[in-house]
């Protein structure tokens, strides 16, 4: 039986068992690795997606309650020839010791600055709450996202 | 001018940077394939350089004028395959984006032991940055020849040699040089008044691909075939398995294989969830012993007392004598502390023929190698381990061990890769903890104000269990065959291990500072970032806090009282005059603490000041902001010491706020974030200000380390400063504080 869902603007198919955490589907069957294996539990944000616009904690989404719908990873915020704003922000303030958090936080991020374009930094550290870094990348990881909040602004206005 | 005539020949800077020897340093001349070292041409070589001097182990040169530096280093998040980039670019007049960094691998490059202790720069940062230089000048005398011109008249940029009779490639030159040869110790190295890349910034280059989802992590690693494996621990460290009752695990779907040896069990799966399921029902079937061997957590520092080996003296000097007047005494604690990688400790594996190869997130890949080739059997030579990264390790944490059991499941399906991921409560219950410490305190001040006499007695256990054989191996001691965990002895060495930083620089005429070294290890210690220099400095300078009280002394006036050094006092005066440090009154509540350190007492100086408030009630600590001076040496990359300075705040206001590993007399019971809390978005300062000492051609000193001591000491200071109560015991938990506050 296979589930139909979204990748990063791409229908698939995937063909792992609807019980099987939307995690391995990603990593394991799509080959994808922005999402991590941090816990398994909920408590770390590592595996942090967005499914329809919202942050999402893959390690403990089934697949079958994302059929039909969008699933976001950091793979599908830009590339590494074209990285997207919120990439381009974290690539600038170096906002990275290991990375293995990274990407989790930048999904955070990205779901809190769709939502809400003007969240204010009180905001954005509530909404990172869910997510661990080990590192003490803390103070960059907020720099680059008011970095990334900046350019996104500038760039709607533009618009 | 030519680029030539701008190097100028000033004095080495080798000897200073890399004069002491740590014990677990384990270069070796002859690791690498290749060659064999002119060993006689080495001395004055600095860094790893001494130990393999062959230009050709460091940087090579293809005909297209592509160049490699190979560094035995390893990437940990640290940043450091930038800052040796930007050393080497520095030395062979390229940019920085012309180089391609090949790091840990045993087939590749260079043993330079462990990356670890905050030593790559000297080690492979001078080793990289001389051989540079060697191979620029080599360049330059090939082009000399070539072009008949003499070496002056020649000048070098971008990747060519101009001269009056033309213009030359590295490349071109590249199939003249001979690079298999001893590195000289005597040529020029760029005046950092010349700099063009070496104390400038730079993107890291290993963050744009971690942000866009490459496979840089070796969990991102899937070789054509690879299967998923995970291991069924024992339920406690004294377990053992009596019964498996795999039957029925090994015809759950995908399941490949069930692996068992004397306590090792393992499940083999073609899909990761399938292993993960397997793993689940192996778990709940297999049956254990499970005998009580742990002492009560309450009586871990009495325990520690009662089961001294060894009492080391770590320095001393004059008579002190501590008396009634003017005096304090004090006893300080840490717990058991995690490592606490956000990502679980993760390895690949693959047997092909007589050959193993293992990918892992080690910190030292030959060590690594001859731990695994000892507990399989194998020849060394046919065991090939690479570095690929892994979430922070922060030191000795789960990397080995996981390479270890990639390699025992990867014998057991030959021809098969194999990717051995460790759970979250695996990571928690088994990577070696750094270790429990108490230290008692006493010293007086005189009339003046003046520190006269100091004792400090430090109980602690081994700060350093690394392999080197297979018994530091945790699968290795699971063996039906084992490899028994041996303990490692009091060792007392320049740069501290237990006793790091225990000694204070202070000018102190009568001092005695004892290691009563714990030998028996109810849990598995080995190092933690900075060792026991977290808690050392959390003692020390606390203790020097409460001497400038009896001394009615402003504590940054105080220490400097005591120091003559002047980098020592530079970056105190600079933290404090950055932070505003006074003795202005402050609001309710809210207080400001100051602490300093020299890491290892021969690395990075690191001051720094914080002021937050405690709420009373509940015993939160609130962190508005934290100001540090570093004092790196020459700083290769700016940003990145900021970098490892701020995670180190963070990182240590976690260790000290939060932290403790909590275990009964059976097992560890903190195996989630729930029960091992660390810190969150919520708690983190408002603003963290670091500032890098402008120190150009001094010595690299090591930073990585340096902040987590001073971090700790300023934090108990501030809260001293707010609540008038000096906290002694880590962590400074908001129940422990709220508790002791007793409002």
């Amino acid at each position: 039986m296979a589930t139909g869902l979204t990748v990063n603007g791409e229908a698939v198919e995937a063909r792992s068992d609807p019980d099987t955490p939307l995690l391995y589907v990603l990593r394991d069957e799509l080959g994808l690795n922005g999402a991590k294996y941090g816990c398994g539990l909920g408590q770390c944000g590592s595996c942090t997606v967005m499914v329809d616009g919202e942050a999402v904690l893959s390690c403990l989404m089934p697949l079958l309650t994302v059929e039909g719908r969008e699933v976001t990873t950091v793979e599908g915020l830009g590339t590494l020839e074209e990285p997207g704003p919120m990439q381009r922000a974290f690539i600038a303030e170096n906002a990275a010791q290991c990375g293995y958090c990274i990407p989790g936080m930048m999904m955070r991020a990205q779901a809190t600055l769709t939502a809400n374009p003007d969240a204010k930094e009180v905001e954005i550290r509530q909404a990172l709450e869910y997510n661990l870094c080990r590192c003490g990348t803390h103070m960059r990881i907020l720099r680059a996202i008011r970095r990334a909040q900046d350019e996104m602004r500038n760039a709607t206005e533009e618009a | 001018m030519t680029e030539h005539l701008r190097l100028t020949r000033r004095g080495f800077v080798g000897a200073a940077g890399s004069g002491l020897v740590v014990a677990f340093s384990m270069a070796r001349a002859d690791a690498q394939a290749g060659g064999e070292a002119d060993v006689t041409s080495t001395e004055g070589l600095p860094g790893s350089l001494g130990d393999i001097s062959q230009l050709d182990s460091w940087i090579r040169i293809d005909p297209e004028g592509a160049i490699t530096v190979f560094t035995g280093k390893a990437e940990l998040g640290q940043g450091i395959k930038t800052a040796l980039l930007l050393v080497a670019a520095e030395e062979l007049g390229v940019a920085p984006g012309e180089l391609e960094i090949v790091s840990a691998d045993t087939a590749l490059t260079p043993d330079e032991g462990y990356t670890a202790a905050s030593h790559s720069m000297e080690e492979s940062g001078m080793a990289i940055r001389v051989a540079a230089a060697n191979v620029y000048l080599l360049l330059l005398e090939a082009a000399a020849e070539r072009l008949g011109a003499d070496i002056s008249e020649l000048e070098a940029r971008d990747g060519e040699i101009r001269g009056p009779g033309g213009t030359l490639s590295y490349g071109a030159l590249a199939g003249s040089l001979d690079l298999a040869v001893a590195a000289r110790p005597d040529v020029p190295l760029r005046d950092p008044s010349d700099f063009s890349v070496m104390g400038g910034e730079m993107t890291r280059i290993d963050i744009p691909p971690k942000v866009t989802g490459q496979p840089i992590f070796v969990q991102d690693l899937r070789p054509e075939g690879m299967v998923h494996a995970r291991i069924v621990r024992p339920p406690s460290p004294g377990a053992t398995l009596t019964a498996p009752n795999a039957d029925d695990v090994e015809t759950m779907p995908g399941v490949v294989t069930v692996v068992r040896d004397g306590n090792f069990l393992a499940v083999v799966a073609e899909r990761e969830w399938q292993a993960i399921q397997a793993m689940r029902a192996l778990e709940d079937a297999a049956e254990w012993e499970t005998p009580a061997t742990l002492p009560r957590q309450s009586d871990i520092h009495a325990w520690q007392r009662d089961n001294v080996s060894e009492v080391g003296t770590v320095d001393a000097a004059g008579t002190p004598e501590v008396g009634e007047a003017r005096s304090v005494r004090m006893t300080f604690t840490r717990p058991y502390t995690l490592h606490g990688s956000i990502g679980p400790s993760c390895a690949v594996a693959v047997m092909e023929g007589e050959d193993l190869h293992v990918w892992s997130h080690t910190q030292g890949v030959y060590p690594d190698r001859a731990a695994i080739a000892e507990m399989l059997g194998m020849e060394p030579d046919r065991v090939r381990v690479s570095h690929v990264q892994g979430s922070g390790c922060y030191g000795h944490n789960g990397a080995d061990d996981a390479a270890a059991d990639a390699a025992l499941v990867a014998r057991a399906v030959p021809g098969r890769p194999v990717r051995v991921q460790w759970m979250r409560e695996q990571e928690h219950a088994w990577e070696p903890f750094g270790p429990v410490m108490s230290m008692d305190v006493a010293g007086q001040v005189d009339e003046e104000g003046r520190i006269t006499d100091w004792t400090y007695d430090l109980w602690s256990g081994s700060h350093v269990a690394r392999p080197g054989g297979a018994n530091k191996l945790l699968a290795a001691n699971h063996l039906a065959d084992p490899f028994p965990f041996e303990l490692p002895d009091l060792q007392i060495v320049p740069p501290g291990l237990g006793d790091r930083n225990a000694v204070p620089l202070y000018q102190i005429p009568n001092k005695r500072i004892l290691w009563h070294f714990v030998k028996p290890m109810p849990m598995r210690t080995s190092a933690l970032r900075a060792l026991g220099a977290h808690a050392n400095i959390f003692a020390l300078e606390s203790f020097v806090d409460e001497l400038a009280l009896v001394a009615e002394t402003d504590p940054v006036e105080f220490r400097l009282r005591h120091l003559q050094d002047q980098r020592d006092r530079d970056v105190i005066e600079r933290a404090a005059t950055e932070f505003g440090w006074s003795q202005d009154p402050l609001p309710r509540n809210e207080g400001r603490g100051f602490a300093f350190a020299r890491y290892k007492n021969l690395a990075a100086y690191c001051a720094l000041a914080m002021r937050i408030t405690v709420e009373p009630e509940t015993g939160r600590v609130r962190v508005h902001d934290v100001v540090a001076a570093v004092d790196s040496g020459e700083a290769v990359h700016p940003d990145g010491i900021r970098n490892q300075t701020e995670g180190g705040i963070v990182q240590s206001l976690s260790w000290t706020l939060f932290e403790e590993i909590v275990f009964d007399e059976t097992r560890v019971t903190s195996i989630d974030w729930s029960s091992y809390p660390i810190m969150r978005f919520g708690s983190v300062p408002e603003r963290i200000d670091v500032h890098v000492m402008d120190r150009p051609g001094d010595p690299f000193l090591g930073t990585g380390e340096a902040a987590q001591g001073p971090t700790a000491a300023a934090l108990g200071n501030a809260i001293r400063s707010a609540t008038g109560v000096r906290m002694k015991d880590l962590p400074l938990s908001p129940d422990r504080l709220a508790a002791t506050l007793g409002v």
